[in-house]
């Protein structure tokens, strides 16, 4: 089995990686495929909690890594979705704990039983980030419509592509078409015309993302707008053509008939 | 919206886009002190063949050239030298 290596990264911390990796993995488990998340955030992890797994670490990545247990052992099931699995990351290392060819090693283990492996990064280009694109061959780029998750994501591109990606997707989070609309907010085309690298979803300001992670449940497939828009994520990375929820263009449709009544 | 045109104020989005154009022109090119020393180093020795430049007020920068089409920017060195002589001999040899 080949599978895919995928890191999700974004250079500026909190424009939503973590729940980025859980939406996407949860999403393509439920369609049936073998998943394998993990948290490169060493010292920093997240992913446990946004997956509501944190009670059940027993071993973690640095373990693994050290010898002082198998893969398996560290590779938590999510009993809510089957072939969903989580390898956790060390809350009491730091990141030099491990090395860019340790990472390639541990998935090139895991290659071999899963269709999907998602690395989330951590934040910054330091040896973390070293960590994470190691072994991955496709990236996703997560950025939220600001100046300065925008000018990171940049320079994570640059990054990327000088380290011999090249397949790296968009996804623009925390989207508020409403502002878009009043021109206080770039749109998903201003965003993709400044960082020239394809589109892969568009995910809307939610405030059920809150709540999902309160719960630790990701909302991918549920009905509310962020559920949707991870929903189309997933389908597009399973090679679906997918139409982009166009929030943007639907309230502008609304703002054109008010401005004909304004007109009147 | 009608008040953004009203005052014709510039709206955010676009300051942002704006701003964003000529920052991310000057990180891609990513030059470093040292090299943009060196650069200067060479343009002085270059012009000087030609003609008496001031070099305590040369200045040398990289920033965004508004290219024929609007939406690429192209990075862009400018230098600014400011002439004290024209050598007549060089002027001549030319």
């Amino acid at each position: 089995m080949e599978s895919n290596v995928i890191v999700v990264t974004s250079g500026k911390g909190g424009v939503g990686k973590t729940t980025t990796t859980a939406n996407v993995g949860t999403g393509l488990a439920k369609l049936g495929k073998k998943v394998c998340l993990i948290d490169t955030d060493i010292g920093l992890r997240n992913l446990d909690v946004v997956m509501g797994l944190e009670n059940r670490i027993v071993y973690n990545l640095v373990d693994v890594i050290e010898g002082s247990c198998r893969i398996k052992q560290a590779l938590i099931r999510d009993k809510r979705h089957q072939g969903l699995y989580l390898m956790p990351s060390a809350q009491t290392r730091d990141k030099s704990a491990v090395s860019p060819g340790q990472m390639v090693k541990v998935i090139e283990h895991l290659k071999e039983q899963f269709d999907y492996i998602i690395l989330d990064c951590p934040a910054g280009i330091e040896q973390g980030f070293q960590n994470a694109i190691a072994g991955a061959q496709r990236a996703i780029v997560v950025t939220t419509p600001e100046v300065s998750a925008i000018r990171d994501a940049d320079r994570i591109i640059g990054l990327l592509e000088a380290n011999g990606f090249s397949q790296m997707d968009l996804i623009i989070n925390r989207l508020r078409p409403e502002m878009v609309r009043r021109g206080d907010m770039m749109s998903s085309d201003d965003v993709v015309d400044i960082l020239g690298i394809p589109l892969l979803g568009i995910i809307p300001d939610d405030e059920n993302v809150v709540i999902s992670t309160n719960q630790g449940e990701p909302l991918v497939g549920s009905s509310s707008p962020a559920g949707l828009a991870y929903n189309n994520v997933v389908g597009r990375l399973e090679g679906q053509e997918i139409p982009f929820l166009n929030f943007e263009k639907s309230i502008s449709f609304f703002a054109r008939v008010t401005g004909i009544f304004h007109r009147v | 919206m009608r008040f953004v045109n009203f005052f014709k104020r510039k709206s955010s989005c676009q300051v942002a886009k704006d701003r964003l154009k000529i920052l991310l022109i000057s990180d891609r090119v990513n030059c470093s002190p040292e090299m943009m020393e060196l650069i200067k180093k060479d343009i002085t020795k270059v012009i000087s063949k030609y003609m008496k430049i001031d070099t305590d007020h040369m200045e040398i920068q990289i920033c965004a050239k508004k290219g024929n089409n609007t939406k690429s920017r192209m990075p862009a060195l400018y230098a600014s030298i400011p002439i004290l002589d024209i050598h007549k001999q060089s002027g001549q040899a030319l």
